[in-house]
């Protein structure tokens, strides 16, 4: 099936589709805005209309221009919604870093970071604010960016569904702007990542029910015979999230034009079905997400393939089968019964070696290319995201036993082990994955400055030390500190004791937040310089593509 | 597609699978052995822990779940721990209910068992607004040293944790109320500032006669009747004596005049509803020896 560079007759269906959609629910938030039961809602339903409204007379106006013109057309990729997608990615990356920089400084000086008047500010609001703000508008973003990108380039195809990428990625902007302003104004359904209201969690299910649609149309008209494994990775996660998304936020509008729900569980059903959700976002949104992008940027990068596809294979099936029943161990010494805790537990310690599995391919691609290490510091970022992974990854089945567990739970422990997940791994393969995709994407010859990177990886390096080693010994203090009796039974310290110990780690932990945010500014520097075409960045328009780092879309299959 | 069709890897020797995506090809490398001989251990130690615990729930004719060899239960394992320290604690928690104050204090033991019930207690129930070993804060007193409000003896700080501090709800709680001289308009600014230097020269720390001696009558009209002619105050209606270096709202010249001008009457509750009492007496002799007991 071979396609022509003939521009083919625009199909107008999925622009009519998406402006229809959009059109039905701005009529919906009016009816809603006109009625509505609390401010929340009203001012929720408001904001809706106008971004709906602002989306369709862009949609109008552009498809007004578009004349003859197919944007469509099948025989070029997608590349501007990737890089709107890089955009939104940084944007809401330094947005939430910054947050997190506050609460952390919140939590060091409660006084001086205390703002009466201005009651959005609290640490309650903001801790929400920031955990969002990372991990689904910054991670998402990269998630979205990077499948579209890899998606067409592995399957040698178009994005499928004309129009309808476009809605997955303005109308997951919406839904974040919504999630954000709704934990400023205290709009909580009170579970743990799961907390914008089910108003919220409709919209979000319909665009990801399109995202899965967009996704699952491009595998199915691919010109490869097989599917790449970053490809497996990336629907694995799209199909869960949707999963775990729709069954932790089942619940019961107060009422269809108010901002409050009930939820369907109570009790310890609704504490396991939440840690389900909550442990499995980090399973399948935070890891199997990210090691797509593993799987595609790092070989990429250096050149080299795979290192073993028959690993890839037994690590992905192992992981995504066992990785779904360890959330139990969130509930360790709770309600929760026994058995449940002991099937969470045992299942955490069989994931241990399926999660290295990722880090071992990984690392073991640079087999040929090790001097990369030292010369192009986005390899190194890459690689040692992967070490801190395989980190990460070793210290959630040890804390996962029961008797550590007895330890570092509640602790700033747990605080240090996801930072040093999200800060190492996450962060630095999305940073990675950016910094490889900016001079591709707008054709540039190579990044605006390499030593800007350098000076991004290790500000950043030190700064995830400072985090990691403060918040480990700050949590295991704590842990010892609740656990010490005295020679009559009674506990040796009291609460406060325990909260004033923590002081210096505090600070030395809100001073390598400082430093993490500081590399993504300069980060979003040496980008923008990349994108305007100066230093090294020049016009890459003379290079072949295959020095572009970009294959025509029609070259035969190997 | 037999094995010699494969392209094979110049730098490593190895075959790859063929495919290519992007320019992206898969080394045919075998599952690394270290790897899958710790994973199989894990698993293991993961299968021995489940027939070790309770763990499979739901298999016919085993209840609600297999109980595990070791028939272990954190509900067991915590009531048994309990039962075990209530009766390690009954000895000492018994005297402790049976003595006086006075006789705690003198029984080296039963001192002992009430200074570490004490300290436990103070941590979780007290130190939140008294600061940590009692050292106090802006508003709450210190109780670490030998300056006190109310009474410091063992029967007085009982008293006072049993009772409260102005506790609405219980009669026997310890009451007064300073007037809130500026803003109920009992007297003027310019009054106020007076009595703030009358106040001041206590502590000899005014150099503006002229107002201390205009404040004179006003101190003994307004003022005298609870903290003395000389400034002294008086223990049995909790009037701090204004002569000394202590402030329990700060000694400057504004925090002086803003406590003319508000009052300050702080409430502290009553501990007798809340805690029991062993619980009262352990932190009566606990408070008593922080420093300033009588």
């Amino acid at each position: 099936m071979v396609r022509t560079h003939a521009t083919t007759p625009r199909d107008n269906t999925s622009l009519f589709a998406v402006g229809g959609i959009l059109g039905i629910f701005l009529l919906l938030a009016l009816v809603i805005a006109g009625r509505a039961q609390d401010a929340a809602m009203e001012m929720h339903a408001w904001m809706f209309v106008a971004l709906a409204t602002l989306f369709i007379a862009s949609l109008s106006l552009w498809a007004g221009g578009l004349g003859e013109r197919n944007p469509f057309d099948e025989s070029e990729y997608e590349d501007t919604i990737v890089k709107w997608g890089v955009f939104a990615s940084m944007f809401w990356g330094i947005a939430g870093l910054l947050v997190g920089v506050i609460i952390a400084s919140q939590l060091t000086f409660p006084n001086l970071f205390y703002f009466p008047e201005l009651g959005w500010t609290n640490f309650g609001r903001l801790r929400p604010l920031h955990t969002s703000a990372v991990i689904f508008a910054f991670g998402g973003n990269v998630l979205m960016a990077t499948s579209f990108y890899v998606v067409q380039r592995t399957c040698r195809t178009r994005l499928a569904g004309g129009m309808w990428p476009w809605f997955v990625f303005w109308g997951y902007q919406i839904f974040i702007v919504l999630a954000a302003t709704g934990y400023l104004a205290g709009v909580t359904q009170s579970k743990e990542y799961a907390e914008p209201e089910w108003y919220a969690d409709l919209w979000l299910t319909l665009v990801w029910v399109a995202y899965l649609l967009v996704f699952l149309g491009t595998l199915w008209k691919r010109k490869e015979p097989h599917i790449y494994v970053a490809n497996w990775f990336y629907l694995s996660f799209i199909v869960t999230i949707a999963m775990l998304h729709i069954v932790n936020n089942l619940s019961v509008p107060v009422s269809l034009t108010g901002s409050k729900s009930v939820q369907v569980f109570s009790g310890v059903q609704d504490a396991m079905t939440q840690w389900w959700y909550g442990h499995n976002a980090v399973g399948f949104f935070l890891t199997t997400g990210f090691l797509a992008i593993m799987y595609y940027f790092i070989p990429k990068r250096v050149n080299r393939p795979v290192y073993s596809y028959r690993l890839s294979i037994v690590h992905f099936w192992s992981l995504i089968f066992i990785y779904i029943w360890a959330g139990p161990h969130h509930l360790h010494y709770t309600a929760l019964p026994q058995w449940a805790q002991t099937l969470g537990m045992a299942f955490s310690i069989m994931l241990w070696m399926p999660s290295w599995g990722g880090m071992i391919n990984g690392v073991m691609t640079l087999s040929g290319a090790w001097d990369k290490l030292r010369t192009d510091p986005v390899v190194r970022m890459m690689i040692v995201s992967l070490a801190f992974y395989g980190m990460a990854t070793f210290e959630g089945p040890l804390m996962s036993v029961r008797a550590v567990n007895a330890l570092s739970h509640y602790t700033e422990w747990g605080i240090g082990h996801v930072h040093s997940g999200a800060l190492g791994w996450v962060g630095y393969i999305s940073f990675g994955a950016i910094y490889c995709l900016v001079p591709w994407l707008w054709k540039r010859k190579a990044l605006y400055s390499k030593s800007l990177v350098e000076w991004h990886f290790w500000i950043s390096t030190i700064g995830i030390l400072f985090y990691m080693i403060s918040m480990w010994f700050a949590g295991i203090t704590e842990g010892l500190m609740w656990r010490a009796y005295n020679q009559f039974g009674f506990l040796e310290y009291s609460f406060v004791e325990t909260v004033e110990a923590k002081h210096i780690s505090y600070m030395i932990r809100a001073l390598g937040g400082l430093l993490y945010f500081s590399g993504a500014v300069i980060m979003a520097y040496n980008l923008v310089r990349t994108v305007l075409g100066h230093g090294e960045a020049t016009d890459a328009i003379n290079l072949t593509p295959a020095e572009q780092g970009v294959r025509p879309m029609l070259q035969p299959a190997e | 597609m037999s094995k010699e069709d494969k392209p094979v890897d110049e730098h490593s020797g190895i075959e790859t699978t063929g495919h290519s995506w992007d320019g992206i090809s898969e080394l045919n490398n075998p599952l690394p052995r270290w790897w899958l001989i710790v994973w199989y251990i894990s698993i293991g130690i993961a299968v021995i822990y489940m027939i070790l615990m309770p763990a499979i729930p739901a298999l016919p004719g085993l209840g609600t779940n297999t109980p595990g060899i070791r028939n272990a239960s954190d509900r067991d394992n915590v009531a048994v721990a309990m039962a075990e320290l209530n009766v390690e604690r009954s000895v000492s928690s018994n005297a402790l209910l049976g003595a006086s104050l006075e006789e705690i204090q003198t029984d080296r033991d039963l001192q002992q068992f009430a200074l570490a019930m004490g300290e436990s207690l103070f941590g979780d129930n007290c130190a939140t607004c008294h600061g940590a070993g009692g050292r106090g804060a802006k508003g709450y007193p210190v109780l670490a040293d030998d300056v006190w409000l109310w009474d410091g003896t063992l029967d007085g700080i009982e008293t006072t944790l049993r009772h409260g501090i102005r506790h609405e709800g219980d009669d026997a709680t310890r009451f007064s109320a300073m007037p809130r001289f500026g803003r109920d308009k009992l007297l003027t600014s310019q009054q106020i500032d007076d009595l703030t230097e009358y106040v001041l020269n206590f502590s000899g720390r005014s150099d503006d006669t002229e107002a201390v001696n205009r404040a004179a009558p006003l101190w003994s009209v307004q003022c005298s009747s609870c903290h003395g002619e000389n400034g002294m105050g008086d223990r049995t209606l909790g009037a701090p004596n204004l002569t000394d270096t202590d402030w329990l709202y700060g000694g400057q010249r504004d925090d002086i005049y803003s406590t003319i001008y508000n009052a300050r009457n702080s409430h502290m509750p009553a501990w007798g509803d809340r805690l029991d009492d062993a619980s009262i007496k352990a932190l009566a002799v606990y408070v008593h020896s922080l420093g300033g007991g009588e």
